[in-house]
């Protein structure tokens, strides 16, 4: 292997010291990679489990796409591979519905809260916080299996006579509580709904644990106010999941009950199929206040910890402190308070009271006031820095840039009049994507390409790390941007076939146009999947401890760090974690004493 | 597609083997120079992705925004507060998008490194912070204002003489109920449901339901598919659902309404064109006012679909005149006509117009 000679030519030495640290304790392969109770394996599981839910999720829009961009091609292999869902060589309708549902569970849920918080929160609050592991290891551990176990169950639908669920992934009832009005709500749902279950139940033990680590195991001189704010991001996000989660449990529980236990919560008045139904009184708005008493905040659930990465990536590749910490911190308690104070923004044209839905206009609107905070910061931040592109870089950079892109349609959504015309259009879809679903991609991405040497020892490849930016960020823009116009004319989300209709039949090329894009992107993901799995086994070995210059305390432990991250003492840490470029020094980690002579910042 | 994904696969080797010898030459020419020559292109294409990216942005304005409802302006009076509020929304949020965009990149760019460069450490300016504090929340401030009067006027109560029309939703289309002659609706249960009753009106006594005919009910029309309004009155819509939860959706009035089952909602505006108006002024000889359900409700969603035709007065009594109750249709006995005929015993040429209940949705 000359090439594996050339790459590692300098790490021989570091090899032969790393064997010695190895000999600690013995473990077997099971111990150790899979019922692992060490943080940092169980955040890699969590990362990788991720990534295969978002293949799969991903792979799902294409299939989706194919028959919005190409409604009246047949594609002869869609039968071959989906059987009935692909009858004649089109997605058939059911199977539209269920692809599109779970694939927004799947990416909401699966990928960018238990993918991405999952990931970070367990790699990195122990290492930046100067602790050796979570308060309670083995809850750390039983959140992941929970989470793998919702995993199983709700890919286990995909095999059902009835298929998986296809109401959407927000499950509105009736319609999820009916197996009469669909047939997706029949055992598909009952899955989804257990899967959704043991999922709450894996991020209440992990966020609790992810909560009493950061407030009780930081080490010496940690103070809250000296966390990096990645840290700060993921303990945020678990506050609010916390605190929202059980309500979403809550109204899937009583769903459970109008389903099987004949109660009627959500259930009154309804003649479906032919038949009526003997449930009177309940009301099918009241889930929707408690799915989105979880659901809005769930949005900040997903996009704290993004915010968290890029702020941390920014400043180190920057060169320079994050501006306005904080600011930055203020505004993302901000976001917690507010983002349980919004929900009912989702529900202007449900008949909510005039009144009752000026106020969440006014909260609403007000959220976007410490996001604009953070953006303004993140700009300061760049300005007359001296900025190394690192992979991770490009992708927090990109994460600002999709972020106030998405940010601002956000401002539409939220005005209640304006509301009503674009609701439920392809604008919603064009904002919630760039703001929510690519903006925390790309947060998880500057997070994967900035750690993985911390995870494994090994460097991504950067030249296929900066071509899978490039190629997301242009795709991210391509699908997206054109669908606030769709959205302008009204286009429904959700439907199925448009070329019936006289008002938005126009669309029809650029839907393809679209198609297309997402064929490309998604495909380009593969440059990703590739690099991460290769790079775990052949990648460039790390042979500095602190391959980005970075202060945080990560950084401090062995290339490879074992179960309890520092091999002696854990450091003290005697400054915040953004003395970049401070009095001329390019770096100064946490752990260095302040100096006599050294400013105040 | 077995050569697609084959040529795919060729395609992302190519590129990984391009990446993999670009790590080798920078290994064995320095790393160094490598990550400099490497800084220095991803400066450049930021800046390159800036310009075309704007370029795009307009192009795409060009292209689209022809297609989108902007250039035939609201068909309803109301909904012309929202393409004003949506004006002065793009306007604003424009200035702060192109802003920070064209920053960003530019930064990148400008401030990429160089050795022996010196940073500005500039870790906070309570200064610089309070004023991006203040700008949003005034901005914020204006478009609340504004857009809190168009939606108490939306969501407010509707003029008196605005004309009422019962909207039901239900798996997959929608049904249409005037009130009659004596412009009430007559009562309705969900539980009269049946095949010639296809809204539950409660026509007859029923002791099993405890409920006692209403007469309201016996003028009542209903129409299925098409529903028509009358130019320049405002409407108001009572909507409801039979089984989930749909959405009057109505995009060329800029309005738009849930229907849920077991608890009404409203909607009302006042249409400013007829449907022949519109055909002129989009010069689309097919235009029709579409009514599209906006929330998913099963399957046929992408389908459920109805006709809006709105009219002039004279024309809406002229149909109106000629529309049934569905009370007679279900009971013909009843029905004066059907009594004056069998009385004369002639005339069978008029056919008994009856709503039908059909959905105008393909399948």
């Amino acid at each position: 292997m000359s090439h594996e000679v050339v790459l590692q030519a300098d790490v021989a030495g570091v090899h032969g010291t790393a064997h010695h640290e190895e000999h600690h304790h013995k473990q077997s392969f099971i111990t150790k990679y899979v019922f692992s109770q060490d943080h940092k394996i169980i955040g890699k599981q969590f990362l990788i489990t991720g990534i295969i839910w978002a293949i799969l999720g991903g792979f799902m829009s294409v299939l989706f796409r194919l028959q919005l961009g190409f409604p009246d091609t047949t594609f002869p292999w869609l039968e071959t591979v989906l059987g009935k869902w692909g009858k004649g060589g089109h997605i058939a309708q059911e199977a539209y519905y269920s692809l599109t549902t779970i694939h927004g569970t799947v990416m909401v849920f699966f990928v960018l809260t238990g993918g991405l918080s999952g990931t970070f929160a367990n790699f990195l609050i122990p290492l930046q916080i100067g602790a050796r592991d979570m308060a309670s290891p083995l809850m750390n551990m039983l959140s992941y299996w929970f989470f793998l176990l919702a995993s199983v169950v709700l890919l286990s639908s995909f095999f059902l006579e009835t298929g998986p669920f296809s109401g959407g992934w927000t499950a509105y009832p009736p319609l999820s509580a009916l197996g009469q009005a669909s047939d997706g709500s029949k055992q598909g749902m009952d899955m989804w709904l257990t899967a959704l279950v043991f999922f709450v139940v894996s991020q209440l033990l992990g966020g609790l644990n992810y909560i009493s680590t950061v407030l009780n195991m930081r080490t010496k001189g940690m103070s809250m106010t000296r966390m990096p704010l990645s840290v700060w991001g993921v303990f945020l996000q678990a506050v609010l999941g916390v605190l929202s989660f059980p309500v979403l449990f809550a109204g899937f529980i009583l769903l459970i009950f109008d389903r099987h236990f004949g109660t009627s919560f959500y259930l009154s008045d309804i003649f479906v199929a032919g038949q009526i139904l003997p449930h009177e009184g309940g009301n099918a708005i009241l889930y929707q206040h408690l799915f989105w008493f979880l659901g809005h905040p769930e949005v900040y659930i997903v996009i704290l910890p993004a915010m968290g990465l890029v702020s941390e990536v920014m400043s180190t590749n920057a060169r320079k402190p994050i501006f306005g910490y904080s600011a930055m911190v203020m505004s993302m308690f901000a976001i917690v308070i507010l983002a349980f104070l919004v929900w009912a923004h989702h529900m202007f044209v449900t008949g909510l009271n005039p009144f009752l839905g000026s106020v969440f206009v006014l909260l609403t609107l007000l959220i976007a006031v410490p996001s604009a905070i953070k953006v303004f910061n993140w700009l300061t931040t760049l300005w007359r820095g001296n900025i190394r592109f690192t992979t991770g870089m490009l992708f927090a950079i990109g994460f600002v840039s999709l972020f106030i892109s998405g940010g601002l349609t956000g401002i539409y959504l939220g005005n209640s009049a304006i509301d009503i015309h674009i609701h439920d259009t392809y604008f919603v879809i064009a904002h919630f994507h760039l703001v929510m679903g690519v903006a925390a991609f790309f947060g998880m991405f500057c997070g994967v390409y900035h750690w993985f040497p911390k995870m494994f020892g090994r460097f991504m490849n950067s030249t296929l790390g900066n071509i899978h930016f490039w190629v997301t960020l242009i795709g991210a823009y391509l699908i997206f941007w054109p669908m606030h116009y769709e959205g302008f004319a009204g286009m429904p989300r959700r439907y199925y076939d448009y070329s019936g209709w006289e008002s938005f039949k126009q669309f029809i090329s650029l839907n393809k146009f679209i198609s297309i894009v997402v064929i490309i992107t998604f495909t380009g993901q593969f440059l990703f999947v590739f690099n991460f799995f290769y790079s775990i086994f052949k990648g460039r070995k790390v042979t500095n401890k602190n391959p980005w210059q970075s202060n945080t305390l990560e950084w401090t432990t062995p290339i490879k760090p074992l179960h309890g991250n520092w091999p002696g003492e854990i450091p003290e840490v005697y400054r915040w974690p953004y003395d970049y470029g401070k009095d001329g020094v390019d770096f100064i980690p946490q752990t260095t004493p302040v100096g006599e002579d050294e400013s105040v910042h | 597609m077995f050569i697609t994904v084959l040529a795919i696969i060729l395609i992302l080797i190519v590129i990984f083997q391009i990446a993999k010898a670009s790590e080798y030459v920078s290994v064995l020419k320095g790393e160094d120079r490598a990550f400099k020559q490497n800084n220095k292109i991803n400066g450049a294409l930021m800046i390159a992705f800036l310009i075309l990216g704007l370029i795009g942005v307009f192009w795409c304005n060009h292209e689209l925004y022809p297609k989108t409802l902007f250039p035939q302006g609201s068909s309803s009076v109301e909904g012309e507060n929202v393409d004003k509020l949506l004006k002065i929304t793009i306007l604003l949020t424009g200035i702060v998008f192109f802003a920070t965009q064209i920053l960003l990149f530019w930064f990148s760019y400008k401030y990429q490194y160089k050795e022996e460069k010196k940073i500005h450490f500039f870790s906070h300016s309570s200064k610089l912070e309070l004023i991006w504090t203040a700008i949003p929340t005034i901005v914020l401030a204006i478009l609340i204002v504004y857009g809190l009067r168009s939606w108490f006027l939306f969501t407010g109560d509707a003029p008196k003489n605005a004309i009422q029309i019962e909207v039901t939703g239900h798996q997959f289309g929608w049904t249409f109920r005037y009130p009659g002659k004596d412009g009430v609706f007559g009562k309705k249960y969900f539980k009269d449901i049946n095949a010639t009753n296809e809204l539950g009106l409660i026509w007859k006594d029923s002791a099993e339901l405890s409920q006692k005919a209403d007469p309201a009910t016996f003028d009542d029309i209903i129409m299925g598919g098409t529903v028509y309004l009358i130019k320049d009155k405002p409407v108001r819509f009572i909507i409801n659902s039979q089984d989930v939860i749909h959405d009057v959706g109505l995009p060329q009035f800029r309005m738009k309404m849930d229907a849920v089952p077991g608890t009404p909602t409203t909607l009302w505006f006042t249409p400013k064109y007829t449907t022949e108006e519109m055909k002129k002024r989009t010069g689309n000889p097919n235009f029709v006012y579409e009514l599209s359900c906006d929330q998913l409700c099963g399957v046929g969603h992408w389908s459920m679909r109805a006709v809006i035709n709105v009219v002039t007065q004279a024309e809406y009594d002229a149909f109106m005149a000629k529309q049934k109750p569905a009370y007679y249709s279900a009971f013909p006995a009843k029905d004066p006509d059907n009594i004056k005929a069998a009385a004369a015993v002639s005339d069978s040429s008029k056919p008994v117009k009856v709503a039908s209940p059909a959905d105008t949705t393909k399948k």
